[in-house]
């Protein structure tokens, strides 16, 4: 069966009583526990980053309730440091970089290529013990003294100073790692081995590549986390002298090998969701993506760039000028492929048939919000600004909007995309776009008046700061509160309409191209009836469409 | 003007105006750039919407729109980057005319020495229309010096030094803020700092009293007992250090070093390091013996020995 080329986006399955699917095959906890199965392990993820995310949210909360006035009131300093530390960590190591390979990833990768299933299940789902492990070791260490170094355990307060849990988090922080380096490895050989006949390079998906870039970058910059945050554990514990000058060791070499990993880091968490906008431009605007292979090579210019920019986060640090010229220019340099993205993506609703559905509506609010990140990067690239910028909260502002406005935007439309896939229910559409837009009104309350009380000079860390910083960030923690109803009427929905919400038996609901559409929904275990053969390029929706009636499934 | 605005804090060193011209023209050039795009998707999707009976065309893409949409904001980003690189070297350049101030971090508080010997503690007494530079170091954590007002910072690391200088244009009192997190009560590690005109920076000084640096670090040089080595003339044991700051000294084993802050302080704490060419490594370390504020003045008063061409009387 030619796979796209028959693929009928009003096909209708009748809804037989025992319809074999991943989720009704077997109930038992064991058979969830020791899964192999991609599309499980995916939920699993789903659910473990949805913890790691309300626990993060909830020290946020915190966070913006001291900052509502400009004494340190309601938390003491020590109590404060520890929370934004761990806010800062459970995020970004639990789950945003996590997050959407680990969800989505897991979930439609294999679909998407017509694979069974990942090139390696058994350590597919050691990944995810690992995470798991590491998370609540993590959090178990919060509980239990908590480490007050900023997350980015800059030396030598963390080797030496600091009379918190460094040690314990770090080994924490280096457990978790392999967790990304072995899912990396799987999505990278998945990718070169398991595509399904004729899926060739250039029919995959979008969000194939950017995981396949995103997989690269894990293999090669998760292990300098890990000998960074190994040397640091050792450096507290033995005084070898590697970070702390003391014993002679160097604090700016901690600062080198730290970011030599976390900037690259940065694009491990924006890349899939790049991948996603791609996948949900193409779907709801029904067009092939506009300029693929630009879109497509772009991810890779961008993960070989990232890795060359490090020092842009050192500029005052003490770090030679002539070196900060270098990393400046190759900083402002990604923003070309970065610019690519977003205007391949833009030409693509030309000529489209363009569905304002909830998944859309965080395509457009993923647009506002990344190009607003994007450009005020700009400003921290421009050596000049920088030393005025660094470590304020313009740099605050800047890295939510990139991460929190780019990936958590990309992950929620994702989410709501493929949905009804996972689980076959849909959500309802009404709240599901309501949530988009409160989304979007709350996160810029929140972050935009951050922009402006970084250049006023609000320091980032601060847990008491000048009056006059009042105004702005009362503000910020009112625009909090809308942000977090935002996010929870979103998730509210979807797990109402895990019992409430209508049945989907359709392949496609959406009308969609791709594989990971013309298996059942929600998939059998083992993902396709017969092994698909792909004769199309990606995105064929001229094909589909053309001669037809556009066609109003949903 | 622009710096009235409460959108910027005051505008107070010759540096400020460069660090706010380049952030307006961003601020104008990415308000348009991110409206223009937000806006153009916003006016493809409604226009393009959805209707019954209307296929989505098919385009393959254009290679002359890609390029042109990858130049352009490459000219852009380069322009951003040589912009911001010429305000950072001015940062990075300080004139000739300078007044030596030594600051060091401490958890959690500033200390400054003044040129004639003032010290204080957090707050900073300075003259308006002159030039200053900061030799900066830390006793333990990494910090770093912010004056919102000048638009400057830089961090304060232990075991280096880093210098910032800035010109003040405008008398009054600003903030200084640590921005480097330093445990704690990094967010109580903030100062004052007071512009003056120069009468009243000379009222000030005389109010409070103190050594030169290069004064106490001579003192210090006799104390600690350099002077019999360094000052003997025929036949001393260590190197002569009068005249060559600045200069470049080879080394015992190949290899040269520029005399300066960082090697002295080096010499100091660990004197086997680098040993000048022609003598035997036999001085011994002061570590433990002198903090970072009298390695200052050492290094002021080695300083000045170039400057005077002999031994300061
Ligand atoms: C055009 C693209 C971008 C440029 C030019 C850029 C530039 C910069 C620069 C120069 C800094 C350092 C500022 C400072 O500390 O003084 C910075 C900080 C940061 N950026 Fe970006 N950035 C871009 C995109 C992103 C993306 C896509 C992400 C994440 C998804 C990101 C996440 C961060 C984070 C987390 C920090 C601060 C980390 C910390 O200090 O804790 N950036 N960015
Ligand atoms: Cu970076």
């Amino acid at each position: 069966m030619s796979a796209q080329a028959v693929a009928a986006p009003r096909e209708k399955v009748a809804a037989p009583e025992h319809r074999e699917t991943y989720l009704n095959h077997d109930y038992s906890w064991k058979s969830w526990l020791f899964t192999v199965d991609h599309k499980r392990i995916g939920i699993l993820y789903l659910l473990t980053v949805a913890f790691f995310v309300a626990i993060g949210g909830l020290f946020a909360m915190m966070i913006r309730a001291e900052l509502l006035t400009p004494k340190g009131d309601m938390l003491e300093a020590e109590t404060y440091n520890k929370i934004f530390t761990m806010h800062g960590a459970v995020m970004i190591f639990f789950f945003l970089i996590p997050g959407v390979p680990g969800v989505l990833g897991n979930f439609v990768l294999p679909l998407m290529i017509g694979a069974r299933d990942v090139a390696f299940p058994k350590i597919n789902l050691l990944s995810w013990y690992i995470f798991v492990t590491g998370g609540l070791l993590t959090l178990f260490v919060a509980a239990t003294g908590g480490v007050d170094t900023g997350w980015t355990f800059y030396a030598p307060y963390s080797s030496t100073y600091s009379n918190t849990r460094v040690a314990e988090t770090a080994i924490m922080v280096f457990i978790t790692g392999f967790s990304s380096i072995l899912t990396g490895l799987n999505f990278l050989v998945t990718v070169h081995t398991m595509r399904a006949p004729g899926m060739t390079w250039f029919r995959l998906p979008l969000f194939v590549w950017s995981a396949y870039a995103t997989s690269l970058i894990n293999v090669l910059a998760t292990p300098v986390l890990a000998i960074t945050v190994l040397l640091l554990a050792l450096e507290r514990i033995f005084h070898i002298g590697i970070f702390d000058p003391r014993v002679g060791g160097d604090p700016i070499l901690f600062e080198h090998m730290f970011w030599f990993y976390s900037h690259p880091a940065v694009y491990i968490m924006i890349l899939p969701a790049m991948g996603v906008i791609s996948e949900l431009v193409a779907a709801f605007s029904r067009k092939r993506i506009f300029g693929y292979s630009f879109v497509a090579f772009s991810s890779l210019a961008i993960a070989v760039l990232g890795f060359l920019v490090w020092g842009h986060h050192m500029f005052v640090s003490g770090q030679s000028a002539y070196a900060g010229l270098v990393f400046s220019v190759l900083t402002v340099l990604i923003a070309v492929p970065t610019a690519v993205k977003i205007f391949n993506w833009t030409a693509t609703l030309y000529q489209g048939s363009v569905e304002f559905a909830t998944p859309f509506l965080y395509v457009l609010a993923f647009f506002g919000l990344f190009l607003i990140g994007g450009v005020t990067g700009l400003f921290l690239a421009a050596m000049g600004l920088d030393i005025h910028m660094h470590d304020n909260y313009f740099v605050v502002s800047h890295f939510h909007y990139v991460m929190v406005g780019g990936m958590v935007t990309a992950f929620f439309g994702g989410l709501h995309y493929w949905w009804p896939k996972m689980f076959g229910r849909m959500y309802n559409e009404a709240a599901g776009k309501l949530a988009a837009l409160v989304i979007f009104v709350g996160f810029n309350l929140t972050f935009f008046p951050q922009f402006i009380v970084g250049y006023m000079g609000m320091p980032r860390r601060y847990h008491a700061y000048a009056p006059e910083f009042q105004t702005l960030n009362v503000l910020s923690s009112g625009g909090a509160v809308i942000l977090g109803a935002g996010y929870l009427l979103a998730a509210l929905n979807l797990i109402w309409s895990l019992k409430f919400g209508k049945v989907v038996t359709e392949r496609n609901p959406w009308g969609a191209t791709g594989l990971e559409w013309e298996t059942q929904t929600p998939p059998i275990p083992h993902n396709f009836e017969v092994t698909p053969r792909v004769t199309q390029e990606a995105y064929a929706y001229h094909e589909m469409y053309s001669g037809k009636e556009a066609h109003g499934v949903h | 003007m622009l710096q009235e605005l409460p959108l910027t804090p005051p505008s107070a060193s010759t540096f400020a105006p460069q660090v706010d011209a380049l952030y307006w023209f961003l601020v104008i050039l990415s308000t348009v750039v991110t409206v223009g795009i937000f806006c153009a998707a916003l006016f493809l999707s409604i226009r393009y919407r959805r209707k019954p009976g209307v296929a989505p065309g098919n385009i393959e893409g254009s290679l002359k729109l890609e390029l042109l949409w990858s130049f352009i904001p490459g000219v852009l980003a380069i322009g951003i980057f040589a912009w911001g690189a010429k305000v950072y070297f001015y940062a990075a350049k300080p004139p000739k005319d300078v007044m030596d101030f030594y600051v060091s971090g401490k958890q959690w508080m500033w200390k400054v020495q003044h040129p004639t010997g003032q010290k204080e503690i957090n707050d900073l007494h300075i003259p308006v229309g002159r030039a200053i530079r900061f030799t900066m170091t830390s006793e333990d954590v990494l910090h770093s010096y912010w004056v919102p007002a000048f638009r400057l910072k830089k961090d304060t690391v232990p075991g280096r030094y880093t210098e910032m200088w800035f010109q003040a244009t405008k008398p009054g009192k600003y903030h200084i803020q640590c921005a480097e997190y330093c445990g704690t009560k990094h967010s109580g590690m903030i100062g004052e700092c007071y512009v003056l005109e120069p009468e009243e920076y000379q009222r000030w000084l005389s109010g409070n009293t103190g050594e030169a640096p290069e004064v106490a670090g001579q003192k210090l040089f006799e104390n600690l007992r350099c002077v019999t080595c360094h000052m003997a003339g025929q036949g001393q044991r260590g190197p002569e250090l009068t005249g060559v700051y600045g200069t470049k000294v080879q080394l015992e084993g190949g290899g040269e070093v520029v005399m300066n802050d960082e090697y002295i302080r080096e010499s100091v704490l660990k004197p086997l390091a680098k040993v000048v060419k022609g003598f035997q490594p036999v001085m011994n370390t002061y570590e433990g013996q002198v903090g970072e504020e009298e390695i200052m003045q050492l290094v002021a008063y080695i300083k000045s020995l170039k400057a005077q061409g002999g031994v300061k009387q």
